[in-house]
């Protein structure tokens, strides 16, 4: 169709820019991974698989590393139970408000992370917003310290900033699904729940795979969070990795953890989207 | 692949079938009376008042745009009629859910569930009523073998075709067993040859099961194949209700003689029992004044032998031919100017000057109907 030419000029550009970009930084780091330090602060280019080694027999790599899943695994959940009932409420229930509760729901993306991140810091801090409002009521006596510096801050502004990345491929999903097939259901005698769990859920289900997917995997590598809102109990991966790069100077160790992280997260796309294949039907 | 149903298989509540073109007198199955429907200030039905007997075949003729598809809607309840009531054997319909209705409805686009199997899909109303798995199944086969896709069953919806897909949405509904089921254009997405099979074989199908049918189309051919009664539904309105050959051969107003068939409108004036239209006059029961006349281009024929005085008889000048297979529509021209179509027997080459003539009583006088407004949404 096209000339040979042609091809080349738009091919050529993006896969230079891959290359250069994303598949020479990871051969690097991938390099990195099995060399060391010396003691005196050299990088040591000879191969060895002791970083890999360390991140086994060193409790907190692991831990954190597993602590960070659960963090992840509670962000998904929450962002899941949050962003489907508004997805549905948008498809099926909104009416002529659809666009602009969808507006609504899509602003906060355009706000800087940061800026969310330090909105949850002045409510949940020890004079924050909510200690102060609790105290007047009289609720609580003292500002309660557990909402900041902690797991709960931190899974609570990571559901907050990835609410909407289920809600879009849910809503997606939702809207994709053809209005007479659940007047199909109605027609046949099912009533709006029965509707619901046989037919509308299931049709879903690859736009909730989607969103579980950005929710688990976006949390799971997530630092700014942990770093302004989780104090020392609520350290992730990604900061132990950003500490080994920086203060540290284990640049190699620091690379170890990367590639098991990327690993984790490839395998855990391939597994989701093996699945949102088996879950969809055109 | 005749589609096959016996009473013993798809075992109904409803009486047996009335063959007859009329409803019968006892109380109808279904009574619509006054309902109307707008969408903001789209007037899309207007007082419509039908009724549906038990077993027969209803079918709801209209172009798009006439509200046809929005009235098997507030029948199966997809819509809520804004005026008006629905009775079901007597009692009120419009108030119930669509899913408490013993109405079920074959989708225009058949809206089979992608998810699920034949089997599934057709057993999707016996299994969300919570029957026994056991009879589900054995209903599920037996509605399977009365539309020759038991071998299909485990099959999703997506590997079959469309004149498939269009019997499993036929089973899908009729296994629940309904008082009355709706059919929303079911045939329009298939291809002529198919349509007209299946056409056949669903009036068939509809005679030995015995549930009333009410068929949404704009096909007016399909309309007259199938129907006991064909409703005809213009603008919102309800323009005639009748038999097919009721409606073919006495309709009611220039609209529907033109909907349905093709026809020659004359407009004349009646005098003394007599009608005049430019040069040709024919007797009428009509009182005087202006009249509109409809007839059908098969009724004038050649003229042939000595004018007997009962027909109407004339000369003209054959214009051209269009070839209808069996027949030729041909489009002549009296001496006065007056274009007529005529339907003759198909012939290579007609053409000059012939004698016609037609009956006076073939000259059905109609309803003037006002000039087609801009249509609405259907």
């Amino acid at each position: 169709m096209f000339s040979r030419a042609y091809r080349a000029a738009i091919t050529v550009p993006p896969l230079v820019w891959v290359a250069v970009f994303l598949l020479l930084p990871y051969a690097l780091l991938f390099c990195y991974s099995f060399w060391s330090v010396s003691s005196s602060q050299e990088i040591v280019h000879s191969w060895t698989l002791d970083n890999y080694r360390q991140l086994l027999r060193v409790n907190v790599y692991w831990q954190t590393l597993l602590r960070s899943m659960w963090i992840a695994a509670r962000v998904t959940i929450f962002s899941l139970l949050l962003g489907y009932p508004l997805a549905y409420y948008l498809s099926f229930c909104a009416g002529k408000r659809k666009d602009l509760l969808y507006q609504l729901v899509i602003i906060p993306l355009w706000v800087s992370y940061l800026v969310r991140a330090y909105a949850w810091k002045t409510i949940l801090g020890s004079d924050g917003v909510l200690n102060t409002l609790l105290q007047y009521v009289h609720l609580t006596s003292h500002p309660l310290d557990f909402l900041l510096y902690s797991p709960f801050a931190v899974v609570l502004t990571l559901t907050h900033i990835y609410t909407p990345f289920t809600f879009l491929p849910i809503y997606a999903a939702l809207e994709h699904i053809p209005r007479n097939l659940v007047e199909a259901s109605h027609d046949l005698g099912a009533s709006p729940f029965q509707t619901f769990w046989r037919v509308i859920f299931p049709l879903s289900i690859p736009g909730v795979l989607a969103g579980a997917t950005f929710a688990f995997v976006l949390s799971l590598g997530d630092f700014l969070a942990p770093l302004l809102l989780g104090g020392p109990s609520g350290i992730m991966i990604s900061n132990i990795v950003v500490s080994l790069f920086g203060a540290a100077y284990n640049w190699p160790l620091g690379a170890a953890i990367s590639f098991c992280m990327l690993a984790l997260v490839l395998a855990l796309l391939s597994l989701s989207e093996s699945l949102e294949k088996k879950w969809s039907f055109r | 692949m005749a589609l096959r149903a016996t009473r013993d298989n798809l075992a109904t509540v409803s009486e047996p079938a009335t063959t007859g073109a009329t409803p019968s007198s006892a109380s109808p199955l279904l009574d619509i009376r006054n309902v109307a429907k707008s969408f903001g200030k789209n007037v899309v039905l207007r007082n419509i008042s039908l009724q549906v007997a038990e077993g027969e075949f209803l079918t709801i003729l209209g172009e798009s745009g006439s509200g046809k598809t929005t009235l098997l809607r507030i029948i199966a309840g997809f819509e809520a009629a804004s005026s008006g009531e629905i009775l079901m054997g007597g009692e009120r319909l419009d108030r119930l859910p669509p899913y408490q209705r013993r109405v079920n409805t074959v989708f225009q686009h058949y809206a089979l569930f992608p998810h699920l199997t034949v089997a599934e899909n057709v057993g999707y109303g016996l299994r969300v009523a919570k029957l026994p798995p056991q009879e589900i199944a054995t209903r599920v086969e037996q509605a399977l073998d009365m539309v020759k896709m038991t071998a299909y069953s485990a099959v999703k919806p997506a590997k079959i075709s469309g004149g498939q897909q269009q019997r499993i949405a036929l089973a899908r509904a009729l296994v629940n067993r309904p008082r009355l089921l709706l059919l929303d254009e079911p045939l329009s997405a298939l291809d002529a040859n198919l349509r007209r099979q299946m056409q056949v074989e669903l009036k068939s199908l509809q005679r030995e099961v015995g549930i009333s049918f009410v068929f949404v189309t704009h096909d007016q051919e399909e309309a007259m194949v199938m129907s006991d009664r064909i409703a005809l539904l213009r603008m919102g309105e309800l323009e005639q209700v009748a038999s097919p050959r009721e409606i073919y051969n006495r309709p009611a107003s220039a609209y529907t003689a033109q909907f349905i068939g093709h026809t020659n409108l004359l407009s004349g004036e009646v005098k003394d029992g007599v009608a005049h239209c430019q040069s040709l006059s024919w007797r009428t029961g009509l009182r005087d004044g202006p009249g509109l006349f409809s007839l059908r281009p098969e009724n004038i024929r050649l003229a042939t032998g000595v004018s007997t005085g009962a027909a109407v008889r004339f000369r003209a000048k054959i214009l051209r031919q269009a070839f209808h297979g069996a027949t030729e529509l041909l489009q002549v021209e009296c001496a006065d100017g007056l274009l007529l179509s005529i339907r003759a027997a198909s012939r290579d080459n007609w053409s000059g000057d012939v004698d016609l003539e037609f009956s006076s009583a073939d000259a059905v006088p109609v309803r003037a109907s006002e000039i087609q407004q801009p249509q609405g949404k259907d």
